[in-house]
């Protein structure tokens, strides 16, 4: 242990070397002290009220007047310099407890999050999402109808007659009641036409189905149908909605291939291909200037007003979009197909 | 539409190579939905010219011909087939060919005999699917040329996917006159001149019973050779547009309708009664078609009848009764014209799809009948001879439909294309497809040749310009986005947020089928029978579904075979829910949920999902609303769900959906592993919403205080909370549950519940008296209601 500090302090007429000596002998046993008490008991053996360097400056009075002032200010430097070291101690003995106390509580931030996984929405539907984005930016509504219809929406307003062979094409499913399951959204068209009139522009998504099921081919798919009637609309605004649609879609610059075909409700109609990253065409929707007997049967003048309307299938932007090889996963449900899609 | 390519270009050839001529068809809407080599690669094969056969010595079935194919000296091969004959060329793979089965030709010894090549038939050529022996040539090919050069071989099959309008283009003619038109080249039509007559058999028709034969053409063609083969060219031409040969008559009629697409039939002439009448078949006649089948007609189906009944499905299919056969010398050739209403459909009724019946159903050419019969005869009789009668021709003029001209104005033109396009220019395009074209004050006046029956009003027209114009060529021009603001209502919850918020609690989307299967719809929903489908695709998806449980219980079942073992899977959409012999949709959204509350991880014990953590999901689907107090759950029951386990939803006054566990029975039945959660809830109920309205902030402190009351085991806990919320007034912010206990120190029949009330007033600090009070009136409450005791 220590030697006790007042066994240095003897009354000399030198008293600074006593009290550097001091000076020196507290400082070292200020830095050999490890722990907050002592170094608290050292501090009251010193500087306390019954501490050393205080008994000293009690003793001043008995100094001659003229020795005071200095051995005065000899104790005040000894006191100062002990405080400084104290409290420069007290400081890294803070640290080093704190320290400790940092690597008791260290722990491995590598291990796994804890608490809920993020589920994740189906890739049809994100990309409906997506293409109603783009849409409703342009001033698109988003329209939806029921996906019972019967043969006037689905078929007689569309321009395609009973016996036409388009009917047959479409492998429509039937309820006993004559109606059907709509075979594309555009019956919701014909409704938005009727009930409102032009000048329309809506995309219409939603289920459609097909009597139909092998490996390219689900009896139920998703569709987006656009429509827009207003003066003046032409083919050539159809290109470039469409050309616009597909380059926001893919988010690349795209070339397109629009190439006559035939719908009933449209006229011209065309298939629109897009050319993929290894240079094949890829057939993605169809197309055309809405039928002049469409827009009679809705009652909307085709002299004054025209317009185009397209259809795309959801699944196939999906399969284009994220690779998706296999037309039946969309409708399996497996979690790791979905997963891939958060 | 399959087609040779070389036949087309017989007809129309422009300077385009394969590739560019079927990019060419495709952009003028003749889709190629693939071309085909029409042969596979025959290096080593020639035509050889047998000079000389004699028999192997050592073998009877083989004989030893002296064969020229070209070089100096004539070689020995070896042929087991029994119709070589001397002085006829075939195939002859040479010592190195390899044949399309893989087989490598080897000069070799068979039976001791050196054979230097091998005589082949059609078959191993890989351009037959059957072969009665060698390949005949015939004598036109010189001996020693490729065989590839001598049958033609270096031509492709091209199948055009053609659209429901263009019926004209079923023919090698129709497709010529597009592509002419098109690359504005000349087109080669071949030699129909009429025949002339030498015999006088006619054969009556009456077409007046018709309603829908217009046009009935014939021709008695008497004494042809019944022994008459099909030469090699038009077996080639068959067979490169799909057909298979089957006798002479049968192919010259395939022929004429590939080329001019009218459809023909010839009827063995000796097989015929009295007369021939086109009228609708009578309910239950019966007809035995050509390909052995027995149909029971009715008033629907147009027949051709003789004075015995029924000889052929007009437009369809022949009978058996009257076929040509190897024996016939005589024959009646049929070329009508039937109206497409009077054929569509029948065929897929009685599960037929003829090459006629795809053509007469898309609609034929009204005014070529009369030159399909006279290139019949000429090419029937160039194979196997016979006397030919007069053309025979029954019309009924009013029934056949004249062609209509049509006024294409420029100013309109203009406006539907967005482009201008030369006057001189359209002029020409449309002539090019041997349209009429007048000037007129607005435009053109144009009349489309009879075989152009689709072009009946302006925008056929305009189609047509475009179409042959180019689409590529029109501009694409923006321009008709004229902004307007969105709309963004408070008034109800976006679906997408209501999938976010379910994604975001574990919830993966899935989307199934809308219809399922009736038994596990009928174990699931109770009421009335879903709405079935009269034409299901199989007995899993035969009916509407009238909950999304029957498609995502068997997502479920799906995924666990699959080894998941903690599923959550929700989906948004239609159910069907019939309703006084009608049906309404309804927009619910449905979720299921399996396994562990929480996935595997450290650090946390695993415990399974119950009903409270799927309840804790609903309740946040019902906070989007602003309106989460307007909820509760109700103990009730449903078929599907365990009894004591389900709860009904509502809002308000009404029912809007169901939580619960899927019932032990159904569990059985689905044959799951466990009982899954499950919940529905009908969306306009759920979305539905409000918005916020700001209520003032406290700044004093909150006091908490927790009070633990003893009640009956059937007291509702939710009733305790609503009790003590009314008793406590305006000054209590929330009710915390903390604790449901029974056991030990609770009287059995009776359970603890813990609350924690968090009592604030906003314009000061609440005082010991004020939460006494407060906290008084609760348990008075509690205890007058529940008969509750403090515990202490």
């Amino acid at each position: 242990m220590h030697e006790p500090v007042e066994s240095l302090i003897v009354d000399r007429t030198d008293r600074m070397l006593d009290v550097e000596e001091l000076i020196g002998r507290a400082r070292s046993e200020i830095d050999a002290c490890s722990d907050l008490s002592g170094l608290e008991a050292i501090r009251v053996r010193l500087l306390g009220k019954k501490g050393e360097l205080t008994a000293q400056l009690k003793q001043l009075g008995a100094l001659a007047a003229a020795d005071r002032p200095a051995a005065g200010q000899a104790i005040n430097v000894a006191k100062e310099a002990l405080q400084t070291a104290l409290q420069a101690r007290r400081e890294a003995l803070d640290a080093e407890q704190l320290a400790a106390q940092l690597a008791a509580g260290a722990i491995d931030v590598t291990l796994p999050g804890r608490g809920r996984q993020l589920g994740g929405l189906h890739p049809v539907t994100r990309t409906l999402e997506r293409v109603e984005a783009i849409f409703r930016a342009a001033g698109f509504s988003v329209r939806t109808g029921p996906e019972i219809e019967d043969e006037a929406h689905n078929f007689t307003a569309l321009n395609i007659p009973e016996h036409h062979p388009a009917r047959a094409m479409h492998d429509t499913f039937y309820f006993p009641s004559g109606k059907l399951l709509r075979t594309h959204t555009s019956p919701v068209q014909i409704r938005e036409m009727v009930e409102h009139g032009a000048p329309v522009r809506l995309i219409a998504p939603g289920r459609v189905y097909r009597c139909d099921s092998d490996q390219t081919h689900t009896p139920m798919f998703h569709q987006v149908e656009g429509l827009v009637v207003d003066r003046g609309v032409s083919f050539a605004n159809l290109k470039s909605v469409l050309h616009e649609f597909v380059e926001r879609f893919f988010e690349r610059e795209a070339t397109l291939r629009f190439r006559p075909s035939y719908f009933p409700f449209t006229e011209p109609s065309a298939e629109v291909d897009v050319l993929s990253e290894s240079g094949r065409w890829l057939e993605i929707l169809g197309c055309g200037m809405v039928h002049p007997n469409v827009l009679a049967n809705v009652g909307i003048d085709p002299e004054e007003f025209t317009g185009f309307a397209f259809g795309v299938g959801v699944e196939r932007l999906a399969m284009l979009r994220y690779g998706v090889d296999d037309l039946r996963l969309f409708f399996d449900n497996d979690l790791q197909f979905l997963r891939q899609f958060r | 539409m399959k087609f040779s390519e070389a036949w087309l270009r017989e007809w129309v050839d422009p300077d385009l190579d394969s590739a560019a001529l079927t990019h060419r068809l495709t952009m003028l809407g003749l889709e190629v939905d693939g071309t085909e080599s029409v042969a596979p690669a025959l290096d080593g094969v020639v035509v050889g010219k047998v000079l000389d056969v004699s028999r192997h010595p050592n073998a009877d079935r083989l004989s030893v011909c002296s064969v020229d194919v070209g070089g100096d000296e004539p070689l020995s091969i070896v042929c087991g087939a029994a119709n070589v004959q001397a002085g006829e060329s075939y195939p002859a793979a040479l010592n190195g060919a390899v044949l399309p089965g893989g087989l490598r030709i080897k000069r070799s010894k068979l039976r001791g005999v050196v054979s230097e090549g091998m005589l082949c038939s059609g078959v191993e050529l890989g351009i037959a699917d059957t072969a009665a022996g060698i390949l005949p040539l015939g004598d036109e090919a010189p001996p020693g040329m490729p065989i590839t050069a001598a049958l033609d071989l270096d031509d492709r099959m091209i199948d055009v996917d053609l659209t429901p309008n263009r019926a004209d283009c079923f023919s090698i003619l129709g497709i010529a006159r597009d592509l002419a038109a098109s690359e504005r080249v000349g087109i080669q039509l071949p030699d129909i001149s009429p025949v002339t007559p030498v015999v006088t058999t006619a054969f009556p028709v009456d077409l007046t019973a018709s309603a829908g034969c217009a046009r009935f053409c014939g021709r008695v063609i008497e004494g042809i050779d019944p022994q008459a083969h099909t030469p090699l060219w038009m077996r080639e031409r068959l067979r490169r547009s799909g057909l298979r040969s089957i006798s002479p008559v049968v192919d010259v009629t395939n022929f004429v309708m590939l080329e001019l697409g009218q459809p023909m039939h010839g009827y063995d002439f000796a097989k015929l009664a009295e007369q021939i009448v086109t009228r609708r078949a009578r309910s239950g006649e019966t007809l035995v078609l050509l390909d052995g089948q027995t149909v029971t007609l009715d008033p629907e189906v147009l027949v051709i009848a003789d004075a015995s009944g029924p000889i052929a499905m007009a437009g369809i299919m022949g009978g058996d009764g009257t076929a040509v056969d190897e024996r016939t010398t005589s024959v009646l050739l049929e070329s009508a014209w039937f109206e497409r209403n009077a054929i569509a459909g029948r065929a897929r009724r009685f599960g037929l799809h003829t090459d006629a019946s795809v053509r007469f159903e898309r609609g034929v050419d009204p005014c070529h009948q009369a030159r399909a019969i006279e290139r019949a005869t000429a090419l029937l009789m160039a194979i196997a001879g016979g006397q030919p009668g007069p053309l025979q021709e029954v019309s009924l003029d009013d029934e056949i439909p004249v062609p209509v001209a049509v006024g294409l104005r420029r100013q309109r033109l203009a406006a539907v294309l967005g482009i201008e396009i030369e006057p001189e220019r359209v002029r020409n395009l449309l002539e090019g497809l041997d349209l009429i074209v007048e000037a007129a004050p607005d435009g053109w006046l144009v009349t489309p040749p009879s075989a152009r029956f689709d072009i009946e009003i302006e925008a056929d027209l305009i189609e047509e310009v475009a179409r042959l114009y180019g689409y590529d060529r029109i501009p694409a021009l923006p321009g008709i986005m004229t902004a307007t603001l969105g709309r963004m209502t408070e008034s109800a919850v976006p679906l997408a947020r209501l999938r976010a918020t379910l994604v975001a609690r574990e919830y993966q989307e899935a989307i199934t089928y809308s219809f399922v299967d009736r038994n596990v719809d009928a174990a699931l929903s109770p009421g009335a029978d879903a709405l079935a489908l009269s034409n299901p695709i199989s007995s899993e998806l035969a009916v509407m579904r009238r909950s999304l449980w029957p498609g995502l219980l068997g997502a479920l079942r799906r995924n666990l075979s699959r080894q998941h073992g903690r599923v959550r899977l929700f989906e948004s959409g239609v159910r069907f829910i019939p309703e006084n012999n009608d049906y309404k949709e309804e927009n619910v959204i449905s979720g299921v949920a399996y396994g562990a509350a929480a996935p595997e991880q450290w650090g946390v014990p695993t415990r399974s999902a119950d009903l409270f953590d799927i309840k804790a999901d609903l309740e946040a689907l019902f906070a989007l609303t602003g309106a989460g107090d307007e909820f509760a759950f109700v103990a009730d029951e449903h078929p599907a769900l365990r009894p004591g386990r389900t709860a009904r939803v509502r809002r308000g006054g009404n029912d809007i959906g169901w939580l619960g566990e899927l019932h032990p029975a159904r569990v059985r039945e689905l044959d799951l592993p466990g009982a899954p959660l499950l919940f529905e809830l009908a969306c306009d109920p759920v979305v539905a919403a409000r918005p916020a309205t700001y209520g003032a902030i406290s700044r004093f402190p909150a006091v908490r205080r927790d009070l633990a009351v003893v009640v009956a085991d059937n007291v509702p806990v939710v009733a305790i909370d609503r009790a003590a919320r009314d008793a406590a007034g305006a000054k209590l912010q929330d009710v915390v549950i903390f604790d449901i206990y029974a056991g030990k120190n609770i009287e059995s029949g009776s359970k603890s519940v813990a609350l924690g009330l968090i009592l604030q007033e906003t314009s000061r600090t609440l005082t010991e008296a004020d939460v006494d009070e407060i906290m008084h009136a609760v348990t008075d409450r509690l205890g007058r209601e529940f008969n509750a005791t403090i515990r202490e």
